[in-house]
């Protein structure tokens, strides 16, 4: 078999870390190559390498026999590679022609565009209106910009950065479908992601990375997932156990609570109704995008609510700020690390501040006892394993999953009575994650009510005791995790979106 | 190629040391610039940073100066700092300075020629409320319906042009000046007088106030939460909402502050070195205040500091104006000169310069 | 001209003409910049510094045309400044910005000492024969001097750049997402240092018809605040080309009425009158503001640094 694409040696280094470190792999036409490993292994450095947007320090690419170097995305796509983003490529304000159009060489006239649009989105089960505004879509539908901008190009090799991160299970059928189709007609898949079982359903090949060296490869199919994880991680994985405490009175409820969007392209809350009782875990599934934001702010303080629509231990807490639930025992962790939950600049100590002011006594009389603030940060990092050399540092400094423990380890040493976590492992190494998961575990098994909002569904089967979705605004009522499938899951959160599925009569 | 990579943490002796390198770089361009002007640079420089301090003849003169400009521009600057370490940007200083003149004056002429020891107090409290006042005008129009603060406090400036215009030639005019623009003289009316109170220091009730600032701003942002909150809010606004901060709050509380200070400098300027309210009473101290709070780097030490230094400036400019015929120009765009230096040697305490290759195309 | 009472309409719409061209060419090229996701607060130093170098080479070459041209450089070459501290060198956008203004102040101030009361070779009007002698009609329309047509030329040609060239779409991308244009390979530093040059090429020309047209002569500070009122238009205009021609005319028109009633004795304060135009312009932006802002460009005001 001839190689489309192979990739010889690729070394890239940044101050402090090697990035890839010889990293060598070939893939052929029409294949479905996975590109496995987990967050920080090196993943986004290489396909950044082969898309044109970071230069190797070393190494040697050949596409179709000839010497490969793209000097920059446009050369890149050129030559026949096309991107998919996992995020930061799409513009809110701009049509999706426009959109279309940023990504192409030579794109035709506008009139042309839509109507090529149309005609390939059809045919690849992808319908899409050239017209509207990208905010206004759906993230599964933004996803299908994406795509289209690159089958416009007729791509030989077309990269998808965790594609699936963002759908909904039928929605990812319908990714799948589209896949296998380009497959069959011979356009080659660098699919990367860390999702193991959609890597064994549509995979021809995997390379798996590891600290920026490739350490095994494998074809997913005759490979169990939990020999992939393993290699992936490169240790044995431990599963977190809940403590089993059961459910006691209600802690937190929220009744018909209605928000508008808190952004222009945001999500409005509507008639959100939920309890939370002490000693549980409730999951939150959805896809980001469907006011995951804007619950966590109304349950938060953030956003202020009719006094009545949250209630906390029957008392009406919704017109109180972040700092009197907080004072009440109501913590929160918000999805966005740096910027939202942390301030990057300010060191560990003053971020510590930020959120333990009442419950930790950080302040007296208006005065901060920096003192204590140190000491509270020193006992996050020492009680959640926070790898850092001292609460001097910036938070910024931080690696995603170190900062991530630091926020949680932050609310969850507060000893509150509900906190309410946002995505709290995404983006985040598996150790960490773990380590997370079972710090949330263990504070629900202690009595408090934990109310998990988060895009990853294996996560909430692990963690959750009820599920509910997140569509649209709006939450369903709450189901046990116990003996929930993933097909009910789907439907909970909106199906495929009531986006057309064009596969049946393609 | 020369590439910039972020810093883990801010780097201490960057932020340190940039002042000085900017004001050095800017002696060295400064020097250029009246080169050109056909004018000796290090005579130019010798004149501006040592004569008005060390010259045997004109020191005597020059430096209480000094205090007398510093003054002023210290109180705005402290000021300006807390808004701006928060992301509220009040740059209409200069009419919150008019207006507190303007009002000070105002309370204090009402009860001419009484000689009650009250007066002055009055005219201190009067002073700054007429600064608070006008900064509560783009204060309020930014809580209540979230209209830029930086447009409407630097147009609200010429507003308050036009009224000290109007108060100088008509409600405000002397009764006895002729038909002359301009108020009664204050700093000669004992009960309004604000005087030097170290002979041969230029130490007036501003400058102490201006101390005072320092210090109150010093405590407020290194240990008090609220200076805490107002550094969260201007680094990551988001986290501070999260923290629990009032963005409104906040707006309203870094203008009060401000606008009274720079009210207050106007008070203490028109009851002391300036005398009367005039048509040209203002001298441009709320616009050299911003250049002043980003030399000083925010930092309430570094604000007083960067004061003395750019009063040194005006002073030494003058100076250079009577002994080198330097049009005093040159001093506005020499001062304009170091803010632009400041701002880019800044990059280098949050960025490491690397050479070599970019990795990125 | 005729004062208030007897006032002649056409005589007033074209002299708001002229008075709206300074700023209609300054907001226009802030407009531009703030497309491409910049906030650049030096249009009043920019503004400035035009007013004096097409003054200083008008006076000097006898021509205002090249008076024009020099003040669109010198416009330009102050803005790269700002580029280069902002863009290169990653410095606030709003303290820049003030800078310029602080510093083009000073250095318009030091360049026009020997020109203060100087005249300076007047534009002509354009000759357009029998058009101008239409009633009313050719009084607005045709009997002005040339830039006034440039201006109105370039309201078009921006509004025509926005919306149906692929630069133009690139610029509104990098001002929407740099990291999104980044990643489709654009040069976002590259666009944002071309649209603030065009930015202060336009304020210089701004300028320079303040110091050549419509004074025409050389003071100190003489834009007092035209860039700033430019900045609050291109708010008001909710960053599209043609509201940025409406708002300029409509705050024009306040200045020349203010004017005339100043002219003509009107019972009011003379200072009441001369604060009038900043007054309405903050009462424009508190109306503009209660709607949100709309059509602001998601980027505006942010650093962009690639390597980060």
């Amino acid at each position: 078999m001839t190689h489309l694409l192979s990739v010889e040696g690729l070394t890239k280094a940044y101050p402090g870390v090697v990035a890839n470190d010889g990293v060598s792999f070939s893939i052929a036409p029409g294949e479905v190559h996975a590109l496995l490993g987990e967050n920080g292994a090196g993943k986004s450095t290489l396909v950044k390498m082969i898309y044109g947007l970071v230069k190797p320090d070393s190494g040697a690419m050949t596409l179709n026999g000839g010497a490969y170097a793209p000097a920059e995305p446009r050369a890149a796509r050129a030559a026949g590679v096309a991107m998919v983003f996992q995020h930061f490529s799409l513009f809110d304000a701009l049509s999706v022609a426009e959109n279309i159009a940023l990504g192409m060489e030579n794109p035709p006239r506008p009139s042309d565009l839509s109507a090529r649009i149309r005609e390939v989105s059809h045919t690849y089960g992808l319908p899409l209106d050239p017209d509207r505004l990208v905010g206004e879509l759906s993230a599964g539908e933004r996803q299908r910009v994406e795509i289209i901008r690159c089958l416009l190009q007729d791509p030989k090799l077309l990269i998808m950065d965790e594609p699936t991160s963002v759908l909904t299970p039928q929605e990812v059928a319908i990714l799948f479908e589209t896949l296998r189709k380009l497959s069959a007609e011979g356009t080659a898949i660098l699919y990367i992601s860390h999702k193991l079982e959609e890597i064994r359903t549509l995979c021809d090949a995997a390379t798996i990375l590891r600290g920026g060296k490739v350490v095994a490869t494998c074809i997913p199919r005759e490979t169990t997932a939990r020999e992939m994880a393993e290699l992936m991680v490169g240790a044995t994985l431990m599963t977190p156990k809940a403590a089993g405490a059961a459910p006691g009175e209600v802690l937190l409820s929220v009744e018909g609570l209605t928000l508008g969007a808190a952004s222009m392209f945001g999500t409005r809350l509507q008639n959100v109704s939920l309890d939370l009782r002490a000693g549980e875990i409730l999951g939150i599934g959805g896809v980001a995008g469907n006011g995951q934001d804007e619950l966590l702010a109304a349950l938060s303080g953030e956003r202020r609510a009719p006094p009545g629509a949250v209630l906390f231990r029957g008392r009406p807490v919704g017109a109180l700020g972040p700092t009197e639930r907080r004072r009440l025992g109501i913590c929160s962790a918000p999805e966005e690390r740096l910027g939202h939950a942390a301030a990057p600049d300010m060191s560990l100590t003053e971020n510590a501040v930020l959120t333990g002011t009442v419950r930790k006594r950080l302040a007296g009389r208006g005065f901060v006892d920096w003192t204590a603030a140190r000491r509270f940060a020193e006992e996050v990092i020492a009680a959640f394993d926070v790898r850092t050399p001292g609460p001097a540092n910036a938070a910024r400094s931080l690696s995603g999953g170190n900062l991530q423990k630091f926020v949680i380890g932050r609310e969850v040493l507060q000893a509150p009575d509900v906190l309410v976590v946002n995505q709290p492992t995404w983006g985040v190494d598996a150790a960490a994650a773990a380590a997370i998961r079972q710090a949330l575990m263990d504070l629900a098994g202690k009595g408090a009510g934990v109310i998990v909002i988060s895009q990853d569904l294996d996560e909430l089967m692990e963690v959750a005791d009820r599920f509910c979705a997140l569509n649209g605004g709006r939450l369903s009522a709450s189901r046990p995790t116990a003996g929930l499938t993933i097909e009910e899951i789907g439907l909970m959160l909106g199906g495929a979106h009531d986006m057309e599925v064009a596969h049946a009569e393609a | 190629m020369i590439r910039l990579e972020k810093r883990p943490s801010p780097s201490r002796f960057w932020t340190a040391t940039t002042p000085l390198l900017a004001v050095a770089l800017t002696m060295v361009a400064g020097g250029i610039l009246f080169a050109l002007l056909g004018k000796d640079p290090l005579e130019a420089l010798r004149t501006i940073f040592w004569d008005p301090l060390f010259h045997p003849q004109f020191a005597s003169y020059s430096r209480p100066q000094l205090l007398v400009k510093a003054g002023p521009l210290i109180l705005i600057a402290v000021g300006l700092s807390l808004g701006f370490r928060a992301g509220i940007w009040n740059i209409g200083a200069e009419g919150q300075y008019i207006m507190g003149a303007i009002v000070g004056a105002a309370a204090g002429l009402a009860f001419y020629p009484s000689g009650s020891p009250l007066i002055f107090p009055l005219m201190v409290v009067a002073g700054a409320l007429g600064g608070w006042a006008w900064a509560m005008i783009p204060a309020l129009l930014r809580v209540k319906f979230r209209t830029n603060e930086i447009l409407v406090s630097l147009l609200l400036v010429y507003v308050a042009q036009n009224i000290l215009a109007s108060a100088a030639v008509g409600f405000l005019r002397s009764p006895e000046g002729g038909g002359f623009p301009g108020s009664r003289n204050l700093s000669q009316w004992s009960s309004s007088a604000n005087p030097e109170l170290i002979t041969g220091t230029g130490m007036h009730w501003g400058v102490v106030a201006a101390f005072i600032a320092v210090i109150f701003a010093y405590v407020l942002m290194s240990k008090h939460l609220l200076g805490y909150q107002i550094r969260l809010a201007g680094q990551a606004p988001r986290a501070a909402r999260f923290a629990g901060v009032e963005p409104g709050r906040l707006v309203v509380l870094c203008l009060s502050i401000s606008g009274a200070l720079a009210g207050l400098a106007g008070l203490f300027e028109v009851t002391g070195p300036a005398g009367q309210i005039s048509i040209d009473f203002n001298s441009n101290y709320g616009f050299t205040a911003i250049i002043v709070a980003f030399l000083g780097r925010l930092h309430p030490v570094g604000i007083l500091l960067a004061g003395l230094l750019m009063a040194l400036t005006y002073i030494g400019g003058e100076l250079a104006q009577f002994m080198l015929g330097l049009p005093a120009a040159a001093i506005q765009a020499f001062q304009g000169m170091l803010l632009f230096f400041l701002l880019g040697v800044d990059v280098l305490s949050n960025y490491r310069i690397r050479f070599g290759r970019r990795s990125v195309a | 001209m005729e004062m208030f009472g007897g006032i002649n309409p056409a005589v007033l719409i074209a002299s708001l003409m002229v008075a709206s061209t300074p700023i209609l060419l300054a907001a226009l090229g802030e407009m531009v910049v703030e497309k491409a996701g910049v906030l650049n607060l030096g249009v009043e130093g920019m503004m400035i510094t035009g007013a004096i170098c097409g003054f200083i080479v008008a006076v000097e070459t006898g021509s205002p045309l090249l008076g024009f041209l020099f003040a669109a450089v010198g416009g330009a070459l102050l803005s790269l400044i700002f580029g280069v501290l902002t863009q290169l060198l990653l410095s606030n956008q709003v303290a820049t910005g003030l800078a310029l203004t602080l510093f083009g102040l000073g250095f318009s101030a030091l360049l026009g000492q020997g020109y203060i009361g100087v005249k300076a070779p007047t534009l002509g009007r354009i000759d357009l024969g029998p058009l101008s002698d239409i009633p009313v009609l050719g009084r607005i329309l045709f009997s002005h001097d040339p830039m006034v047509y440039v201006s109105l030329a370039l309201v078009v040609a921006i509004w025509a750049f926005l919306r149906f060239t692929r630069a133009g779409l690139i610029l509104r991308a990098v001002g929407e997402s740099h990291e999104a244009a980044h990643a489709l390979g654009y040069k976002v530093i590259r666009v944002r240092m071309l649209a603030i040059m065009f930015g202060g090429a336009c304020a210089g020309l701004g300028g320079a018809y303040l110091s050549l047209v419509r004074v025409p002569q050389w003071t100190e500070g003489m834009t007092a605040g035209a860039g700033w009122i430019a900045l609050a238009l291109v708010v008001f205009a909710s960053w599209k080309a043609g509201r940025v021609l409406v708002g300029a005319y409509l705050f024009g028109g306040v200045t020349v009425l203010q004017l005339n009633l100043q002219a003509a004795g009107a019972k009011v304060p003379v200072e009441l009158l001369s604060m009038s135009p900043y007054l309405i312009t903050i009462l424009v932006l508190v109306l503009i503001s209660t709607r949100g802002a709309q059509g602001a460009p998601a980027s505006l005001g942010r650093s962009f640094n690639a390597s980060s």
